[in-house]
């Protein structure tokens, strides 16, 4: 019995909106799995589903191969990293780390002990008696992993942890939760919209559109060979261009611009340059009105909005993927991607 | 330096105000508390302390502890009933929250005399309600539901609910959910939930609830009056007999410093646990 976790066949409606439309998960033990998303496709749905805060309308959880799917969630060993972290505002640190082993009926140096521990481990020692008002953000979020680790959960589900952080913290923080994952053994359940954050943390990346997983691998899979148009874009903020009836993925970086036509290169028009994340980025519209996006080192190109160019790739750059489709099994519209 | 004097004057209109209608009248009231009775009419003007000393006397020491057994009765039962209601009231979805609300504000726009002559007609022998419960064989006889102490702790209930549901919803109201989620998730049984986060979390609530039920119900005299049939005597009653019929004005004003005194220690009370110098509900 490797999995840990097992989703089968979770569906979950609020009102008239269909959240989850049937999801399927096996996840290994201590794995670190990320759902990834953009707002509002379900992820935040499937976690409160496995930790208890919601039941599916129809679908079985099991955790280590028993049946949890209608267990309360203080009766399942998962332990949850709020988005928000909600620590508890009246209780120091020490109290919020030491809550669920109270709860236990821990000795008062047991659970000492264990907090103490926890800290060390989140490398905020000493910090006992703060309360939650008196911490930075990235102290807290420190803190909201220690109260959830303190319990040694089977599962460790983290809603977009490191969302409210700025970006130097982010990265700093990513490394460390890594690290602590790999340590601890304990299998993690993430959740990000940010693409880069999951393909740098993740063992294997899930993701989510419209309460369906459009595919499920390890980051270089989904990097390299996604399976749709969706996952082109929002994991490797792929061009999307039609050739010959196909749909090939093609990343910015592996667009190859010519000045002269060649066999095979199709025509376009640059519309714009701009500079962004350390690369050059031009914007390019071919005949047929696709947009494409070309990206370089360096601060300028010598190309010059209105210029007409020849774009091509190189064979293997080119990924066959297909359409996305919507709920209700139609086609998406590329353009509204 | 200039431009706070200029501020200083600004708000000078309302220093004046609170002297002339708060300060004097309460300093007044406490010198009086200190004078004599006069005679025949009014107060002279000559330091005592008997005024003080009368409210031991048993009878009005009696008065004095009732009150303030009612008062807890009364503070006690609109806790009980008014937790749940602003708990859950915080609960609904905006839409039915106003509506809700609207509910438990609307007898705000009635005067509260007009309501307990309401409840007179309603509840006295022979009234609406026992009409009713005859017409259908519930009852044979008279309840004699007014004019007795259980008549008066009702009335008292009714007129202060809103003001502990109010104080108990507006601290549930701001508290964040997710922390409930939270300890559930790190094994707390609801009720565990609630005793560890919920109550602590609100207990602002409970106690600005709880000072401004106590302190108006050792006042209402008007309710004793008119649920009680002069049968209760309140600290309220007291003062006002004495304010207007036996005309002892000092022992009238002694009796008010008492009843403030007890009011101030509530609320300093009050901000020595919550830390706070607003009283949770006041609108």
């Amino acid at each position: 019995m490797s999995n840990v976790l097992i989703l089968e066949g979770i569906e979950k409606s609020f009102g008239k909106t269909r959240v989850l439309r049937g999801i399927d998960l096996e996840i290994a033990r201590g794995e670190f799995l990320t759902l990834l998303g953009s707002s509002g496709c379900g992820k935040t749905t499937t976690l409160r589903i496995v930790a208890g805060l919601e039941t599916p309308d129809r679908g079985r959880v099991l955790l280590n191969g028993e049946d949890v799917t209608e267990r309360e969630p203080w009766q399942r060993n998962v332990n949850t990293v709020f988005q928000n972290y909600a620590l508890f505002p009246h209780m120091d640190v020490a109290a919020n780390i030491g809550y669920s082993l109270k709860l236990k009926k821990k000795s008062r140096p047991e659970i000492a002990r264990a907090v103490t521990e926890s800290l060390k481990l989140v490398q905020l020692e000493g910090y006992e008696k703060r309360m939650p008002s008196e911490l930075s953000g990235g102290q807290r979020q420190r803190v909201a992993i220690a109260r959830a680790l303190v319990n040694e959960p089977q599962v460790l589900l983290l809603d977009e942890p490191l969302g409210a952080l700025d970006l130097q913290l982010r990265r700093q923080m990513q490394t460390e939760l890594k690290r602590l994952q790999k340590r601890l053994g304990i299998t993690f359940i993430y959740i990000t919209h940010d693409q880069e954050e999951a393909l740098n943390m993740s063992d294997r990346i899930a993701v989510m559109r419209e309460g369906r997983f459009v595919q499920i691998g390890s980051a270089q899979e989904i990097y390299d060979r996604p399976r749709t148009s969706y996952v082109a874009r929002f994991v490797g903020n792929a061009n999307i261009i039609r050739v010959d009836g196909r749909m090939l993925a093609v990343r910015s970086e592996q667009i190859l611009l010519d000045g002269q036509e060649t066999p095979g290169a199709l025509a376009a028009v640059v519309k714009e340059k701009s500079f962004v994340g350390g690369m050059l980025r031009i914007g390019l519209e071919l005949t047929d009105g696709t947009p494409v996006t070309a990206s370089r080192h360096g601060i300028d190109a010598a190309w010059q909005p209105g210029e007409r160019l020849y774009v091509s790739w190189r064979p293997e750059h080119g990924v066959p993927v297909e359409k996305d489709e919507t709920a209700a099994g139609e086609e998406v519209d590329e353009e509204a991607l | 330096m200039k431009k706070r004097s200029k501020d200083g004057l600004l708000i000078a209109p309302l220093y004046v105000f609170t002297l002339l209608f708060v300060a004097a009248p309460l300093l007044y009231m406490l010198a009086l508390s200190f004078m004599q009775r006069a005679e025949v009419w009014g107060v002279e003007a000559a330091f005592s302390l008997d005024s003080y000393r009368k409210i031991l006397q048993p009878v009005y020491r009696d008065t004095f502890v009732e009150s303030v057994k009612l008062a807890f009765t009364t503070t006690f039962l609109t806790l009980l009933v008014g937790y749940p209601f602003g708990y859950f009231m915080a609960r609904l979805p905006a839409k039915r929250k106003s509506l809700v609300m609207l509910l438990v504000v609307i007898p705000f726009w009635t005067n509260a005399l007009m309501r307990m002559y309401g409840w007179m007609i309603l509840f006295r022998s022979n009234g609406l309600a026992e009409q009713a419960l005859l017409r259908f064989g519930l009852i044979e006889d008279s309840l004699k539901l007014l004019y007795n102490y259980k008549a008066v702790l009702a009335g008292m209930v009714y007129a202060l609910l809103p003001f502990m549901v109010l104080a108990v919803y507006s601290s549930a109201e701001k508290m964040d959910w997710s922390l409930v989620e939270a300890a559930k998730d790190l094994g707390a049984k609801n009720w565990q939930a609630f005793a560890t986060v919920t109550l602590k979390l609100t207990l602002p609530g409970i106690l600005s609830g709880v000072i401004l039920v106590f302190i108006p119900s050792m006042g209402l005299f008007f309710i004793a009056d008119i649920l009680g049939g002069g049968k209760i005597m309140l600290v309220g009653n007291l003062i006002r007999d004495q304010l207007m019929s036996t005309r002892d004005w000092p022992f009238a004003a002694a009796l008010s410093v008492v009843l403030m005194a007890f009011t101030m220690l509530f609320i300093w009370t009050y901000r020595k646990i919550t830390h706070s110098d607003e009283l949770e509900g006041l609108l």
